[in-house]
């Protein structure tokens, strides 16, 4: 070889032992800087859980509700929006809408000031005694579905209940005269009040223990009794969880389903009347445009939370 | 207590006249409040006591004799057969898988979320506030007619797997570790050659025993007490889970319902107290161990941090 040759070669080699050193490191480097296909490992199985369980049960319902059944089996955009007027023009469709309405605006208003009254009136003598009755309210938040109905029935029948001589004075003889179904918004309120309440209250309490200590003392300094210290400090402080509160609790409640139907009521609410289509008489369509309406509502009320409760602020500070 | 008598200390002595009128009054509503939230487990727990006719005739809160708390086991027991602790045993696989599924899920999920900034992310974040927020029984019909399709209603896994989708705790897990976790200690570990996985695995994971035990517990509850979807996928009675089954017995029984009343049945009110029972003592048992962790979570999620 020419000693020009075996130089150009050498530096030749050199260049490409270097250009592929650099390539290894710039490789290694943009490995340890952007982790992405780790965090898309990381996330996959969730990913395909939101798809097929988030996702899919919507789109899958959108899809039903313009199919026809024939013996049970779809036939795809065949009923156009026959599904959709059966359903909403069903008899029983517009009571049940009114019946949940009607309870939610009992159970949403009394919900809110009952918490806020509790975790103001607990919070006004913080301590030892204060916590354990937050811990005893909390307690009922075990019961839910059927097991809550159950104790709710003992509780509502006069013969059996504990209450019995306030359920007598109020001119209620038998269980039958309390559970009507004019009565079931405000039993339902009463009901959901003894299971929910207690973590609301827990959350506000938890709230209103993150005021700082010299705020209240000098409130104290100023002159404010214990109305004023909390009607004035502490109500605006923990409003922006009302908001939170009152969209969740709206949400929940609007899905109510385990009640009325073990109260022995068929129809009473949307998700029953859903059920009753898909279960009853085999209209899935019918089912799916009311199942979707009740979604479409829960979604709103999801992105009410989103807008006002600042859920992104969380987000921007994450990265 | 009041700061106030160390305030205005010339007044004390008026201050500590009024100190104790206002805490009775304080104590007072709040026994009544006790009433209403604890009365109806106190007389849970003591229903079983008696049996069906001194339910109706003793005073509600007297004590029956102890006896008959094993009498009302026994008769359900006969009842189809031990059926209740298949239930039980049922409520027990599903509610179990669900919370190891929905953990196991949740937790790398939720950490990817707080270390990385990927593509899609956003979009992801978005979608799991969403579902977080559309309460669960909104998607049980549309989840029926999906289960339906791939033929696995009526199947456990009808239950278990839709259970295993919980935004919830991947928001949770989220929130943990971009507070718990310390961005320069993921650089530090970059420094020293380890991967994303063994950062998972040797800083991650390390730091979420807590995490692993607050979304146990929420899923646990959450799940053990699930009703309107185990009710919606499963026709066989040998698979239902105790609130299903509560359900069915409630309603075809003369438990509750007078027009069985007739049938010659063993199942009457204490049975169905006791099946409550057997409902809600292991979650008000982890309710108490579990107090705190449950009101930090709930803040968690009420919150900004």
């Amino acid at each position: 070889m020419h000693p020009l040759q075996s130089r150009t070669f050498y530096r030749m080699s050199q260049s490409v032992l270097a250009t592929k050193s650099v390539s290894k490191v710039q490789r290694n480097r943009r490995r340890s800087r952007s982790p992405f296909h780790a965090a898309h490992l990381f996330v996959l199985p969730y990913v395909i859980l939101m798809v097929l369980f988030g996702l899919a049960p919507g789109i899958y319902a959108l899809i039903i509700s313009f199919a026809k059944f024939v013996g049970g089996r779809p036939q795809f955009f065949q009923a156009g929006i026959s599904n959709y007027t059966t359903a909403y023009s069903d008899l029983r469709f517009l009571p049940a809408l009114g019946n949940v309405f009607h309870f939610l605006l009992i159970s949403i208003p009394a919900g809110i000031v009952g918490v806020i009254f509790i975790a103001l009136w607990l919070h006004a003598r913080p301590g030892r005694l204060a916590t354990g009755f937050r811990t005893l309210f909390f307690i009922p938040g075990a019961f839910a579905g059927p097991a809550l109905v159950l104790l709710a029935f003992f509780m509502l029948s006069p013969v059996t209940s504990p209450f019995g001589f306030l359920l007598r004075a109020m001119g209620f003889e038998n269980s039958a005269q309390v559970t009507l179904p004019d009565n079931y918004p405000v039993l339902f309120t009463v009901i959901g009040f003894f299971a929910g309440a207690g973590g609301w209250v827990a959350i506000f309490y938890g709230a209103l223990n993150g005021i700082s200590k010299e705020v209240l003392e000098a409130a104290m300094m100023d002159g404010c009794n214990q109305w004023q210290t909390a009607y004035s400090i502490k109500m605006p402080l923990i409003l922006p969880y009302i908001a939170y509160m009152a969209i969740l609790v709206f949400a929940g409640n609007v899905q109510l389903f385990a009640e009325p139907q073990l109260f022995g009521s068929k129809y009473w609410s949307p998700n029953q009347l859903s059920y009753a289509f898909a279960f009853e008489i085999g209209n899935f369509g019918a089912s799916a445009a009311i199942s979707l309406l009740m979604v479409v509502i829960g979604l709103i009320g999801a992105g009410l939370i989103i807008k006002f409760s600042g859920f992104y602020e969380t987000d921007a500070t994450a990265s | 207590m009041s700061s106030s008598s160390n305030i205005f200390a010339s007044k004390q002595g008026r201050d500590k006249k009024r100190l104790n009128t206002s805490w009775l009054l304080w104590l007072v509503v709040l026994i009544f409040l006790a009433l209403y939230f604890g009365v109806p487990i106190l007389w849970l727990l003591i229903a079983p006591t008696k049996n069906d006719g001194q339910l109706l005739s003793m005073p509600a809160l007297s004590i029956g004799e102890l006896r008959n708390y094993v009498q009302a086991w026994s008769n359900l027991m006969v009842y189809g057969d031990r059926v209740v602790l298949l239930w039980a045993q049922n409520s027990l696989i599903y509610t179990l898988s669900s919370v190891f599924l929905s953990v196991a899920i949740s937790v790398p999920a939720g950490y990817a979320f707080a270390v990385s900034n990927f593509p899609g992310r956003k979009l992801l974040m978005t979608l799991t506030l969403i579902t977080m927020i559309l309460p669960g029984s909104a998607m049980v019909l549309p989840l029926f007619l999906e289960m339906n399709l791939f033929q696995l209603v009526d199947t456990p896994w009808a239950v278990i797997i839709p259970a295993s989708f919980y935004p919830f705790g991947v928001y949770l897990s989220y929130v943990h570790f971009s507070t718990a976790l310390p961005k320069d200690l993921l650089a530090a570990g970059r420094v020293d050659g380890c991967n994303e996985w063994q950062l998972f695995k040797h800083i991650g994971l390390p730091l979420a025993r807590t995490l692993f035990a607050l979304l146990s517990f929420l899923s646990f509850t959450a799940n053990w007490n699930n009703y309107f979807l185990p009710f919606v996928m499963l026709n066989d009675s040998q698979l239902y889970s105790l609130p299903v089954g509560l359900q069915v017995m409630a309603t075809s029984t003369p438990m509750l319902n007078p027009v069985f009343a007739a049938e010659n049945s063993t199942l009457k009110r204490p049975e169905a107290a006791l099946v409550v029972l057997l409902l809600v003592v292991p979650v008000i048992i982890i309710f108490l161990v579990a107090q705190r962790y449950v009101v930090s979570s709930a803040l968690a999620g009420a919150t900004k941090e």
